[in-house]
């Protein structure tokens, strides 16, 4: 079975996956980073993402399941579109960090790891995301937000909204 | 965009030209960029190593070892190929001086690589950034990418018949994976679990050859150092601790930032002069030196003194990541050393069991006792699990979750016991944490 005809990954996605596998000494040193990018584009690790990217490295899904079972970034579950990932290490912690959190809360009325309903934001507590001498900070999927008050967090929803907006619904899987 | 900040105390070697547009590969080799590597290419792998030792900079990760001894363990005749890793997994809560480099100065982490793998004899280097890092990665590559276009990566560096290549990698969320061998197995597409030790990665490192890993800041300062000479670098800094320090200050100051000064800079003068001392007026209660690994110190323990690993460890701390956490007379400690210890629990790959068992049982501990429902038996209890942790972890992690537990416990034991029979915290507001 031809992993190129049977790919579930957009052709872009499918040709960088192949050049990644490549760079390496060895294949299975692809293995993280092709499960992030894969997560980047599908959403989450479904069973089909796990399938191929087994069959790209050359390893079994259980040898891929334990691997990605290890990083915090990696999920099994969609997220939203946008996923808001709010630190409240001890340097967020001490500049409000807590305050940003519960106010996302309060705004997309869902907690921590929730999902709104219409799937647009998803919610996360995270751990420290090198942003300490800017803190409060957070990242929204990979951007960061930083210098945060409690009183910036609607406006920053609004941005992401707005740019769902002008991209349509039909480029997210 | 992460803020910049000055401040006239500063030594500005690493970060000289931040701001300054050198991420561009022409604006860089306008800045004199390249030449040390070149320069290198020239002297060879004994004068390079030479030099680091003399230049006396220590690694920039936390631990300190110095860099130039690091690379003569390497073996000079090798079965295996050699390789250089690049440590930018920077997750040590408080530290975020890397995210700097990569995203003002990348081709400076590319320079240093190529210098380490002249001293070694390495072909190939990893540049391994955290997954949050994604931003920094891309300009990491489009770095990587014109230094190949430029001829100073690839078979023939610089015009010479020396091969070098760099390959960019990107993790996926782990705080473990910036321990070395941990680092080592994730880039190897595993699970990020510490290797034991012996043998050393110097000599059974990634793919079982010999490997250099270095912190991104201890690498980025390596072309400085040949640019300068290891004697004038070593100069800046103070006895056995080379050059200047990226000290990250964080927490209740006026202004925090990451601030470039010299090894051995007082520490009170760091958060009163340089960060412009603390938020709002209040007084100082406690300062976490250099990550959330490092134990806490009090306000009088730092009046004299130098941050430099040697002075720092005198004091019973680490210099660590020099990741500088400032804490104001308004915080609770217990509070602030729950949420220390929940990170650690979270981030603990369970390969150790003191580690795995010994984070999850100090976090229950002080999530009931910040709660009000502890007894003054815990507080021993807190100590007793920290003290059978230390020392007993394949890797530092155990250990970096037990020194600042130990230290909040023993330097403000009254606030703990004035946390007992009910007595409601009189600073916090979050009592349950949601991190699990």
């Amino acid at each position: 079975m031809s992993v190129e005809t049977m790919s579930i990954f957009s052709p872009q996605l499918a040709a960088r996956l192949d050049a990644l596998v490549a760079k390496y000494p060895v294949r299975r040193s692809a293995l993280v980073p092709m499960l992030l990018y894969a997560q980047d584009e599908v959403g989450y690790l479904s069973d089909a993402v796990i399938t191929e990217v087994a069959s790209r490295i050359g390893i079994t899904e259980l040898d891929v399941r334990n691997v990605a079972t290890y990083y915090s970034m990696l999920r099994f579950k969609p997220a939203g579109r946008f996923n808001v990932q709010v630190c409240t290490n001890i340097s967020c912690m001490l500049r409000g960090g807590y305050d940003i959190f519960d106010r996302f809360q309060d705004e997309l009325g869902i907690g921590h790891k929730g999902v709104t309903p219409d799937a647009l934001f998803s919610l996360e507590e995270v751990e420290c995301i090198g942003a300490c001498c800017w803190a409060p900070a957070i990242q929204v999927n990979y951007d960061f937000h930083d210098d945060l008050t409690p009183d910036r967090v609607p406006a920053i929803l609004d941005q992401y909204r707005a740019q769902a907006k002008s991209e349509g619904k039909a480029d997210h899987a | 965009m992460p803020r910049l900040v000055s401040h006239p105390d500063e030594v500005k070697i690493v970060t000289k030209r931040f701001g300054q547009g050198a991420a561009n590969i022409d604006r860089y080799i306008e800045l004199g960029g390249y030449e040390s590597a070149k320069k290198c290419l020239e002297q060879g792998a004994d004068w390079i190593i030479n030099e680091m030792k003399t230049s006396n900079l220590r690694g920039r990760g936390g631990a300190g070892f110095p860099t130039g001894m690091k690379w003569s363990f390497v073996p000079k005749q090798s079965q295996k190929p050699k390789y250089v890793l690049v440590n930018g997994d920077e997750s040590e809560p408080g530290t975020c001086k890397d995210h700097l480099i990569f995203l003002h100065d990348p081709h400076s982490v590319i320079e240093g690589t190529i210098i380490a793998g002249l001293a070694i004899g390495s072909k190939l280097g990893f540049i391994y950034l955290r997954g949050e890092y994604r931003y920094l990665l891309e300009i990491m590559e489009k770095a990587v990418a014109d230094a190949y276009a430029k001829g100073f990566l690839g078979k023939n560096i610089f015009g010479s018949d020396t091969e070098f290549q760099i390959i960019t990698q990107s993790g996926a969320g782990a705080y473990e994976v910036g321990e070395e061998s941990a680092l080592m197995e994730s880039l190897e597409g595993k699970r990020g679990v510490p290797r034991i030790k012996p043998p050393f990665p110097a000599v059974v490192g990634l793919y079982g050859g010999p490997t250099v890993i270095n912190n991104a800041e201890t690498i980025a300062t390596v072309p400085h150092v040949i640019a300068m000479g290891g004697e004038a670098y070593a100069a800046v800094g103070s006895p056995r601790n080379g050059g200047t320090r990226l000290f990250g200050v964080s927490g209740h100051v006026e202004r925090p930032g990451v601030y470039e000064l010299p090894m051995g800079y007082n520490l009170k003068k760091i958060i009163f002069d340089v960060a412009g001392g603390v938020r709002g007026g209040r007084k100082l209660k406690a300062v976490v030196p250099g990550g959330s690994s490092t134990p806490v110190l009090l306000p009088e323990e730092i009046e004299t003194l130098g941050m430099d690993f040697d002075q720092v460890g005198k004091a019973g701390s680490m210099l660590g990541s020099g990741g500088v956490v400032v804490i104001d007379d308004q915080t609770c400690i217990v509070e602030f050393a729950l949420r220390t210890i929940s990170f650690y629990q979270h981030e603990s790959c369970g390969w150790c069991i003191p580690c795995r068992e010994g984070t999850d049982w100090l976090k229950k501990s002080l999530t009931r006792f910040h709660a009000g429902f502890g007894s003054a038996k815990d507080i021993d209890n807190i100590q007793y699990l920290a003290e059978n942790m230390l020392g007993r972890t394949f890797c530092p992690l155990g250990d970096a979750a037990a020194m600042p537990t130990l230290g909040f416990v023993k330097k403000f034991r009254k606030e703990f016991e004035d946390h007992l029979n009910g007595k409601p915290c009189p600073f916090a507001k979050h009592v349950e944490l949601s991190v699990v």
